[in-house]
């Protein structure tokens, strides 16, 4: 895919540093135990531009965590480039923040410590990143519960918290992995609208990894849809063009939003059911 | 259950093997008692003797050099522990190098170490404190290995994420992980120490809980070894209580199975 204005007709070109992130033909191929080789992904080209909001939506398995690991320097792809801000990526992407799916809070830190931690790594004085770390909590609606521990907080206020901890960085990147995947969705809800309101604050180039297009379109400026695994690719892109400020629950009443996942859920249905079958799930 | 009732049933325990004990050692069944007071003693004589140690105040010493030998082994073998366990846990080459020979000492009974531990720092209290060492080192060693290598990725991702460098991630990762599993493992490390102890004692020494039993066992003073156990169980109790103490302000953080969440 490459990043032309087909689709959108408003948008204009970028120049090269307006982009964040750029994948450029990346393949990814794990070792297996058995010296056999897994290829997760094959050539993929994106990119996420400045203060773009840009869902990642596929089929389970088929490497859409790979793609935000590799984005994150986690990982190294083993063919393909990385540029951050039009510079290439060697190691660890210091100017991205990421929320994982997993538990990934510090247990034996209060929420707080937990906030603050990510400032005092860079070297602010403790008191100050506290003092910052409450202002996230509150933020966050979070601001009575700094003292309690993580397995004392539900879910969501994990995920708030998560949220809170990223974010205190300020990152011009947000990396984002099924953050509210686990949550019901009420909560889900909520998270998101919580989350498009500090974005529209500040407004960072998101990649958002999802299996839920009703979120991916509710919360883009464009969603990319990926085959099933193994070696996928990404096959399709759409501009989400609903105004913004949005609602998470009403934005999904919209003729064009029902327009856009008809469109979208055509191209991804069959790869749903191609997934499936790979993962043996159903 | 109701607290003051568990409490009155853990003291009806006491109470009824007490009085089974006196009964079946003092009232003569056909002529003598069905347990032989030499080989058994008697609740009321191991009382005596107890009472005798405390208010003549011989029994201090003894209680002291036990609980120093505890202490010291407990701290040294601890700090070792901790020590080479994050070594090996860092460096996974120098854990493969020596995992035999860990293991091997490991399986070794630490009893027939002490003859060499008495040689080698004579029949004071460092000989003691060596055997205690020798216990609470593994035991520290293999939760604080455990420890570091098993942080979640997710967890260490995460840090990574955050910025940490090699430092702060030890400092704010692998050290509280780490001295999470060895606070859980706080009571059995302690118990070790004092086994260690007495255990040292026991088999050649001139003061100590450990010695005191032997003295009495040496003269067939079942009363005396009864008061000595019954003096060290004690020990223990109130040690373990104090860990417990401990244990509770120190993993503040960690779930409790039984409290409810809000």
């Amino acid at each position: 895919m490459v990043e032309t204005s087909v689709a959108g007709g408003g948008t204009q070109a970028r120049a090269a540093n307006d982009v964040a992130v750029r994948l450029k033909d990346v393949t990814i191929e794990f070792r297996m135990a058995d010296r056999a080789s897994y290829k997760a992904v094959e050539r993929v080209t994106l990119t996420v531009n400045e203060g773009e909001f840009v869902s990642i939506v596929g089929p389970t398995g088929c490497g859409k965590t790979t793609l935000l690991n590799v984005a994150a320097g986690l990982y190294q792809p083993s063919a393909g480039a990385v540029e951050i801000f039009g510079t290439g990526l060697g190691g660890l992407n210091g100017q991205s923040g990421y929320l994982f799916q997993a538990e990934a809070l510090f247990p034996w830190k209060t929420a707080l410590e937990n906030v603050a931690i990510g400032l005092e790594t860079v070297g602010v004085p403790v008191a100050q990143a506290r003092a910052r770390a409450q202002d996230w909590l509150t933020r966050v609606g979070l601001g009575k519960f700094g003292a309690r521990y993580p397995h004392m907080l539900s879910g969501g206020q994990r995920k708030r918290v998560g949220l809170a901890q990223v974010l205190i960085r300020d990152p011009k990147i947000l990396l984002m992995d099924e953050p509210f995947g686990p949550l019901d969705a009420q909560t889900r809800q909520i998270m998101g609208n919580l989350l498009l309101d500090l974005w529209s604050q500040n407004r960072k180039a998101v990649m958002f990894v999802t299996h839920d297009l009703e979120e991916a379109i509710a919360l883009s400026d464009r969603v990319l849809i990926m085959s099933a695994g193994p070696a996928s690719r990404i096959i399709g892109e759409w501009r989400v063009t609903l105004p913004r400020p949005r609602d998470i629950a009403e934005v999904k009443l919209d003729p064009l939003f029902h327009q856009l996942h008809r469109e979208i859920w055509q191209a991804l249905k069959d790869e749903v059911l191609e997934g499936y079958k790979q993962t043996g799930g159903g | 259950m109701s607290y003051i009732r568990l409490l009155s049933l853990q003291v009806a325990v006491a109470v009824v093997s007490l009085a089974l004990w006196h009964l079946l050692t003092t009232i003569p069944i056909g002529g003598k008692p069905l347990l032989p007071p030499f080989f058994f003693s008697t609740p009321l004589d191991v009382a005596a003797q107890v009472y005798k140690w405390f208010a003549d105040g011989s029994i201090w010493r003894h209680l002291w050099i036990t609980l120093t030998e505890a202490m010291l082994a407990f701290v040294i073998g601890s700090i070792g522990g901790i020590l080479v366990g994050f070594w090996f846990a860092r460096q996974p080459m120098v854990a493969a190098v020596f995992d035999p020979y860990v293991k091997m000492i490991n399986a070794l009974p630490r009893i027939v170490l002490a003859p060499i531990f008495t040689l080698w720092f004579g029949l004071g209290i460092m000989s003691k404190v060596a055997l205690g060492v020798t216990l609470v080192f593994f035991i520290v060693f293999f939760n604080v290995y455990q420890g570091v290598k098993e942080v979640s990725p997710t967890i260490l991702a995460n840090a990574r994420m955050l910025g940490m460098s090699e430092r702060q991630l030890m400092r704010h990762v692998y050290w509280p992980s780490a001295l999470s599993w060895m606070f859980s493992s706080l009571h059995t490390s302690v118990g070790f120490a004092v086994v260690g102890a007495v255990v040292g004692e026991y088999l050649g020494s001139a003061a100590g809980l450990g010695y005191l039993i032997l003295q009495a066992e040496g003269t067939f003073d079942i009363a005396g070894v009864f008061a000595g156990m019954f003096v060290l169980a004690v020990f223990v109790v109130i040690i373990d209580w104090m860990v417990t103490l401990i244990e509770r302000r120190l993993l503040v953080w960690r779930p409790v199975a039984a409290e409810t969440r809000t």
